[in-house]
């Protein structure tokens, strides 16, 4: 309680920025032809996302299937090269950058992924596969095997352990793994990538108090992508919203649950199931119609409007800016307007 | 009524409300694997009546997909066996019956939808011949008929243009709207019982409200029974009526949906709702949480099988297996050896468990 009551209290000025990314835009060209290829379309999987990250603090991304969130965290760790627009670690362009520089900057920045059966080399053991990062970065010899044992006690896994295989370990474990292994470096921040959506109720619950003494602990910053609302309440400090390529709200987690602006926003809040059978019945739902539409040609002006209920002309003739309409934070809806809808 | 009722538990208790449809009892299915037999569901009794939505919740492996799959008979052998209990379809033994008769009934009377409806549906058929299909095989009406009630499904489940629309095949379809195809497959046949097997898993959160409408708008329009198997507690307590838990092939807890989130008797139950992030409380820095992992199904715990996993486990608990118990109030059973100890619930201190378990014992 008290960590995140502290955290909250500090001036936003004051405290440093790790990340900011300004104006990302990623199109993944769609060609014909063999011998002479040409460009037809483009996915437009992030198209104009700017966000920042203080240190220490933990920044949910969520949104549905398709709406940019891995390509972003990808650009933010460049594992993909963006269109246009710049990430930034600790105020360092990184998006140009190369060589040595690059290589710095990925030390700084770690991933912990989806599925952690796919994302574990069946053929390596746990120690090799902690300690894998070591010895790329030629840390191994400085103690390594010791490393590995420390890592594997503070995620919690049994250090005798570390000569088996990933299939001796069940699905929580393995995440397990793929957390002492993102922390192997000391990274600065680490990208939770769906973390604990493969993951069963009760072992999920493990794994977000263990993220969160992690932080505590080791001072880190997460960028945590989501599409589960009530999981990213768990862990954010602050949460965007992306819908089709771009950031619809961004707002405190109070904010954003307690007085969402985006038309979008308020769907997905009142979407989110409550564990409780009187309220779950009694309670205001906004149900949209129709899914997400396709990002190679996406809605002109306002890319929600085809699902919105509050549409009008100007939404298709004018895109909304995501900014602050004197409501306390930003949202990109020309109607933005608060909605209680958690009882 | 239930005040009177004796110790020994009738097999469906609590009973559903209305008549019944199908009555599971004491249903056992077994796995051979080259690591040894593994007891997917064991000892698993429930009933559910006409027009109601039971909910089976449990962690995967807990044997709520065997389960289904068992009452559908796609039990694959000779890996899979059901080697002992009854699946009762309105008093008939589906397991005793002749395969011709189980085949007439599956997909007419009882149907499933899967979880996920791109693998359940046939990639080169138009998804309207593949509606009409079952149809055909099942009543006696010519193809163009069967088309035109394909089309009307289609239609029913909320399927825009749905008369074009049926003549495309699934990957013309986006996630929700091959789960509505897969509904209005299930419905075509205006079946008593509709299972559904983690029908929203897969798919988003805005589309998920959709999904869960419509199953609950064709069960209001033709009354059938749905069991819905989820590993969500919140899609659960949205709709349905009554909620059985199960936990390493055995079912630790039944009860309608208000008693059960109200007043869970299990101590996995809370476990289970302790550990759900939810947006309608306030806040916890730190989760309650279950330690460890479900045990394997090859060697289970002896006795309780929670009981590994549980902070108020006693000597009794790892010595002698907690059959379900009628807890005090009527239509719920638990599976734990101290159903009957009043407000000890998720925090209280082991210590005092002990203190009031000598009170009793």
């Amino acid at each position: 309680m008290s960590v995140a009551t502290q955290r909250e209290q500090v001036d936003p000025r004051a405290t440093r920025e790790l990340v900011r990314a300004t104006d990302l835009v990623k199109h993944f060209p769609i060609t014909l032809g063999v011998v002479v290829r040409r460009q037809v379309a483009a996915v437009h999987a992030v198209d104009g996302v700017s966000f920042s990250i203080r240190k220490g603090e933990t920044l949910g991304l969520v949104g549905e299937s398709g709406s940019g969130k891995s390509t972003t965290a990808r650009l933010v760790l460049r594992l993909l090269e963006p269109t246009s627009g710049r990430v930034e670690l600790e105020g360092q362009d990184i998006t140009a950058a190369s060589g040595a520089k690059l290589r710095q900057a990925r030390q700084e920045m770690q991933m912990i992924f989806q599925d952690p059966y796919a994302s574990l080399d069946p053929r390596m053991t746990v120690r090799d596969i902690v300690g894998e990062p070591l010895v790329v970065w030629g840390r191994w010899r400085k103690g390594g095997a010791a490393q590995v044992a420390e890592l594997l006690e503070r995620v919690g896994l049994n250090p005798d352990h570390a000569n088996r295989f990933p299939h001796e370990f069940s699905g929580g474990q393995r995440q397990r793994i793929g957390i002492a292994r993102a922390l192997a470096l000391r990274p600065k921040l680490i990208v939770c990538d769906e973390p604990v959506s493969a993951l069963d109720v009760s072992v999920r619950a493990q794994i977000l108090n263990l993220l969160a003494n992690l932080q505590r602990d080791f001072d880190l910053t997460y960028l945590f992508i989501s599409h589960d609302l009530s999981v990213v309440r768990q862990v954010a400090d602050r949460v965007a919203v992306m819908y089709l390529g771009k950031v619809m709200e961004v707002g405190t987690r109070e904010e954003l649950y307690r007085q969402p602006l985006h038309p979008y926003t308020q769907a997905l809040v009142s979407a989110v199931p409550i564990p409780d059978p009187t309220l779950e019945r009694q309670r205001k739902r906004i149900v949209l119609g129709g899914e997400i539409p396709s990002p190679t040609d996406p809605p002109s002006g306002c890319r929600f409007r085809t699902r919105c209920f509050k549409a009008q002309q100007i939404c298709a003739e004018q895109e909304p800016e995501l900014a602050d309409r004197g409501h306390g934070h930003p949202a990109a809806c020309h109607f933005a307007e608060p909605l209680e809808l958690i009882p | 009524m239930t005040a009177e009722r004796a110790p020994a538990l009738p097999p469906f208790a609590p009973e559903p409300a209305g008549d019944v449809v199908l009555e599971v009892e004491d249903l056992k299915t077994v796995f051979r694997t080259e690591a040894g037999i593994v007891h997917a569901v064991d000892g698993v009794s429930f009933a559910v009546g006409a027009g109601e939505v039971l909910a089976i919740v449990g962690e995967s492996g807990c044997g709520k997909t065997v389960t289904a799959l068992s009452i559908m008979g796609l039990i694959q052998a000779p890996a899979g066996r059901i080697t002992s209990g009854s699946i009762r379809y309105r008093g008939k033994d589906l397991l005793k019956i002749h395969p011709d008769e189980r085949r007439a009934i599956r997909g007419d009377r009882i149907a499933m939808i899967f979880q996920d409806p791109l693998t359940a549906l046939n990639p080169v058929h138009r998804v309207g011949a593949q509606i009409a299909e079952q149809i055909e095989a099942h009543r006696d009406v010519p193809g163009s008929e069967a088309w035109n009630r394909a089309v009307d499904l289609l239609k029913l489940v909320g399927i825009p243009n749905a008369a074009e629309r049926a003549r495309n095949y699934p990957h013309h379809f986006s996630g929700g709207m091959r789960q509505r195809v897969m509904i209005a497959m299930a419905i075509s046949l205006d079946p008593e019982l509709l299972i559904a097997d983690e029908p929203t898993t897969a798919l988003d959160v805005t589309v998920q409200a959709q999904i869960l409408r419509v199953l609950l708008d064709v069960q209001q329009r033709f009354g059938m029974a749905i069991v819905l198997i989820t590993h969500d507690l919140g899609v659960v307590a949205g709709v349905a009526d009554r909620v059985m838990v199960m936990y390493a092939g055995k079912q630790v807890e039944r009860a309608d949906v208000h008693t059960l989130y109200g007043n869970p008797k299990h101590p996995y139950t809370w476990g289970l709702l302790g550990s759900t992030t939810r947006v309608d409380q306030p806040r916890l820095d730190q989760l309650a949480q279950i330690p460890g992992a479900p045990p394997s199904l090859l060697a289970p715990p002896p006795a309780c099988r929670f009981a590994p996993r549980c902070a108020w486990a006693q000597a009794i608990c790892r010595e002698e297996y907690p059959e379900l118990r009628e807890v005090a109030e009527p239509d719920h059973i638990a599976a734990c050896h101290f159903v009957d100890l009043d407000d000890w619930g998720p925090g209280r201190p082991a210590a005092d468990l002990v203190r009031r378990t000598e009170e009793v014992t």
